[in-house]
C-alpha cells in the first residue's frame, strides 16, 4: 500500500481533481500520510508580493488557496500537511519528490496556464520522467 | 525569517553566485542601454550607473542576492530633467537622491510601505510597463519593412528558445546572432552607436559641473525627491519578492540606506540613478544567486565586457534592443491585474485605473503613486466613515435605547446629528455607543451639539456604553454638562 502520498497543488481544477484521486487512493490505507506540495515561480511570488499587503497576508492567502485541498483529505480522517516551496514547478517537485523518498506522486497532466505550459513545457511530463518513484498522472 | 550572517551572505553560495552573476550582466547590458536611450544620455552613463550601484549594492544593501543597476522607472522620472538642463544636472540630482533615500532610510522607511495599497502597487508596475513599451514605438513602427523583421526575429529567438536552450539568456544570443547578420549583410538599421558612444574607459571621479546656489537646488530637488520615492518603492518591492522567494529575511531599512549610498557613488562617478530591478533580481535567483557576491559578480562582468565589446556594442540594432524591451515591458506588467480589475472591490479597481492614467500622462511614476495613495485613502475614510444611530426595539421594556454604529470622527459627524435633528423623539432616551468609538473633538463637538439641542427641547438624554478613551475625549473637551451652555447655531 502506498503510505506515503506527494500530491503536487496549484489550486487549478486539474490540482483539485488530482487531490481527488488521491483521496481515493489513500482511504484505503490505514497510517497513510498525504503531502499537499504548493510550488511558487518567480512570477508567481512577483504576482503574490504585489497582491498582498503584507508578508502576514501573503501567508494566510496561500495558504487559504490550499484549504480547501486540505479540508478533501481531513474530512476523511486522512492526515495531510501543506509544503510551499520556492522555484520552477517541474525542477522543485522532482528534486523534493526524489529526496523524500515518496512511495507514489499524483499530479494533474496540466498545470494553470496554457501559454506558460507551451514556453516552458509540460510540468507533468518533467515529473512523470524524473521521479523515481511510481507516479500517478490525472487526466 | 531570519537574516543569515555577513560571512553567509557573501560566501555562502560561491559557485551559484558567480555564474548568476554573469548570466545577469550579460541581460543587463541590453537594458542599461535601452535605458539610458530613454532617458536621452549616452550609454556609457547607464552602463557605468549599473557597474557602480550593482558594486556598491553588493557591500551597502539589506537584501543579498537582489540585483540593483539602472532601471527604467529611474530614466523615465529623468527625461525632463536631462532634457531641459543637461546631464551636468542630472549627475548633481542623482547625488541628491542618494542623499534623500540615506535620510529615508534612517527614518525608517519600510514602515511607510505599509501605506501604500496593493491596487496602488499593481498601477505602479502595469505603468511602468506601459512607460518601458511606449519608449520603444519610436524604434519599431514607421521605419522600414527590414526593422520589422528585426523586431520579429528577435521576439522569436527570446520567447521559443528559452524552452529549448537556458544557459545563456535568450535576448544576449539574439544581439549576437542577428548584429552579426545586419553587419555582414550589411544592412541598413539604426544602432546603438548612431544615438551615443560607448567608450572603452573606467569610470571617472568627477563633481558635477552645475553652479552650487540656491537655483541649482531648485532644478534638481523637484527630480530627485520623485527619483528617490521611486526608487525605494521598486526597491522594497523587489526586497520583499526576493525574500519570499529565497525563503530569507532582509533589512529594508538597509537596504533603502544602501540604494542612497550607491546612488551618491554613482553620480560621482558619471552615472544616472538606479534602482533595484525586479527582473533582473528574478534572473539572479532563478540562476542561483543567492548571497552579496552575485551583485558584485553582476556589476564587475558587466564593466570587463564593456571595456573589452564596446566596438561591438556599438553596432547592435536598434530594433533587435526595442524588442528586447518590449519582452521586458511585457515580463513587467502585471497580467493577473485584469481578474482582479474585474473580482476587486470598485474603489481598488478604479485606484489601480487612476495610478496608472496618471503615470502615463504625466510621465512620473512617484505622481502615480501619490494620486493613488491620496485616492485610497479618501476611499478608505469614507469607508469608514458610515455612521447609523438605530432605535433598539425592545417591547418589554419602556426605556428608549439609541444605538449608535461606526466611528465617530471629522468625516463622520452628520450622520449622527441629523438623526437626532430630523427623527420624533421622546421624552426620556438614552443614546448607546457600545457599538462606536469617539475619536476627535468633532466627534465630541457633535454630540455637545445633540446633547445641548435635546436639552434645549426638554429632553432627557443619557450616554452609555462609552469605552474608556471615549469617555476620556468627552470628559476634557464636552461642555454640554455646563448649564449656561448653548447648541451653536450652525
Amino acid at each position: 500500500m502506498y503510505k506515503r502520498i506527494l500530491v503536487a497543488v496549484d489550486g487549478s481544477v486539474h490540482s483539485k481533481r488530482a487531490a481527488a484521486h488521491a483521496v481515493f487512493l489513500a482511504s484505503a490505507t490505514p497510517d497513510v500520510h498525504v503531502t499537499l506540495l504548493y510550488v511558487l515561480d518567480y512570477d508567481k511570488t512577483r504576482t503574490d508580493v504585489i497582491h498582498s499587503m503584507s508578508s502576514e497576508e501573503l501567508h494566510i492567502d496561500r495558504k487559504n488557496k490550499i484549504m480547501p485541498i486540505k479540508e478533501m483529505f481531513s474530512s476523511k480522517g486522512i492526515s495531510s500537511e501543506i509544503k510551499i516551496l520556492h522555484g520552477e514547478a517541474g525542477p522543485v517537485i522532482v528534486e523534493h519528490a526524489n529526496q523524500e523518498n515518496y512511495d507514489i506522486v499524483v499530479i494533474g497532466s496540466r498545470g494553470l496556464n496554457a501559454l506558460q505550459e507551451m514556453v516552458l513545457g509540460s510540468v507533468s511530463h518533467k515529473v512523470a520522467k524524473r521521479v523515481h518513484s511510481p507516479v500517478l498522472l490525472i487526466k | 525569517m531570519n537574516v543569515q550572517s555577513l560571512k553567509q551572505q557573501w560566501f555562502g553560495n560561491i559557485r551559484g553566485d558567480i555564474l548568476s552573476g554573469t548570466v545577469v550582466a550579460l541581460a543587463l547590458i541590453p537594458e542599461a542601454i535601452a535605458f539610458s536611450i530613454i532617458a536621452g544620455v549616452d550609454p556609457m552613463v547607464g552602463l557605468y550607473a549599473s557597474f557602480t550601484i550593482a558594486v556598491i549594492i553588493a557591500f551597502a544593501g539589506g537584501r543579498p542576492g537582489m540585483i540593483s543597476a539602472a532601471t527604467g522607472a529611474m530614466a523615465l522620472a529623468m527625461v525632463l530633467l536631462v532634457k531641459e538642463h543637461g546631464i551636468q544636472y542630472l549627475f548633481a540630482a542623482t547625488i541628491l537622491t542618494g542623499i534623500l533615500q540615506i535620510i529615508f532610510g534612517y527614518l525608517k522607511v519600510a514602515k511607510v510601505m505599509r501605506f501604500i495599497p496593493r491596487a496602488v502597487m499593481m498601477g505602479f508596475v502595469n505603468a511602468l510597463a506601459i512607460l518601458i513599451f511606449m519608449a520603444q514605438i519610436d524604434f519599431i513602427f514607421g521605419i522600414s519593412s527590414l526593422t520589422y523583421v528585426f523586431v520579429g526575429l528577435t521576439l522569436l529567438i527570446v520567447y521559443v528558445l528559452p524552452r529549448y536552450f537556458k544557459a545563456i539568456p535568450a535576448p544576449l544570443i539574439a544581439i549576437v546572432v542577428l548584429s552579426a547578420i545586419v553587419i555582414t549583410m550589411d544592412l541598413n538599421l539604426q544602432n546603438v552607436g548612431n544615438l551615443g558612444t560607448i567608450t572603452q574607459s573606467l569610470p571617472g571621479f568627477l563633481i558635477p559641473d552645475v553652479p552650487f546656489n540656491f537655483e541649482t537646488l531648485q532644478i534638481i530637488f523637484p527630480t530627485a525627491l520623485a527619483l528617490s520615492i521611486i526608487g525605494l518603492l521598486e526597491s522594497l518591492l523587489t526586497a520583499s519578492i526576493v525574500d519570499d522567494m529565497t525563503d530569507t529575511g532582509s533589512d529594508k531599512n538597509r537596504e533603502a540606506r544602501g540604494q542612497g549610498i550607491a546612488n551618491v557613488v554613482t553620480g560621482f562617478f558619471g552615472g544616472m540613478a538606479g534602482c533595484a530591478m525586479i527582473g533582473q533580481s528574478g534572473i539572479n535567483v532563478k540562476s542561483g544567486g543567492r548571497g552579496r557576491l552575485s551583485a558584485l559578480t553582476a556589476g564587475v562582468v558587466l564593466i570587463i565586457l564593456i571595456l573589452v565589446f564596446a566596438p561591438l556594442v556599438m553596432q547592435i540594432p536598434m530594433p533587435v534592443l526595442a524588442a528586447i524591451m518590449v519582452m521586458v515591458s511585457i515580463g513587467t506588467f502585471d497580467w493577473s491585474s485584469f481578474k482582479y480589475l474585474v473580482k476587486a472591490p470598485r474603489t481598488d479597481a478604479i485606484v489601480l485605473l487612476v495610478t496608472v492614467v496618471t503615470v502615463v500622462w504625466t510621465h512620473d511614476l512617484s505622481k502615480g503613486v501619490l494620486a493613488g495613495v491620496l485616492l485610497s485613502a479618501i476611499f478608505f475614510t469614507a469607508k469608514i466613515s458610515k455612521v447609523s444611530v438605530q432605535k433598539k426595539d425592545l417591547p418589554s421594556s419602556i426605556e428608549n435605547i439609541y444605538e449608535v454604529q461606526g466611528q465617530l470622527f471629522f468625516a463622520s459627524v452628520e450622520d449622527f446629528t441629523l438623526y437626532f435633528e430630523q427623527n420624533d423623539l421622546p421624552d426620556e432616551l438614552t443614546i448607546d455607543f457600545s457599538n462606536s468609538h469617539v475619536w476627535d473633538d468633532s466627534a465630541v463637538g457633535a454630540i455637545d451639539r445633540v446633547m445641548l439641542k435635546l436639552q434645549e427641547k426638554g429632553i432627557e438624554v443619557t450616554l452609555t456604553g462609552l469605552n474608556d478613551s471615549s469617555r476620556k475625549l468627552l470628559g476634557k473637551l464636552a461642555i454640554h454638562q455646563d448649564k449656561d451652555a448653548k447648541a451653536p447655531l450652525h
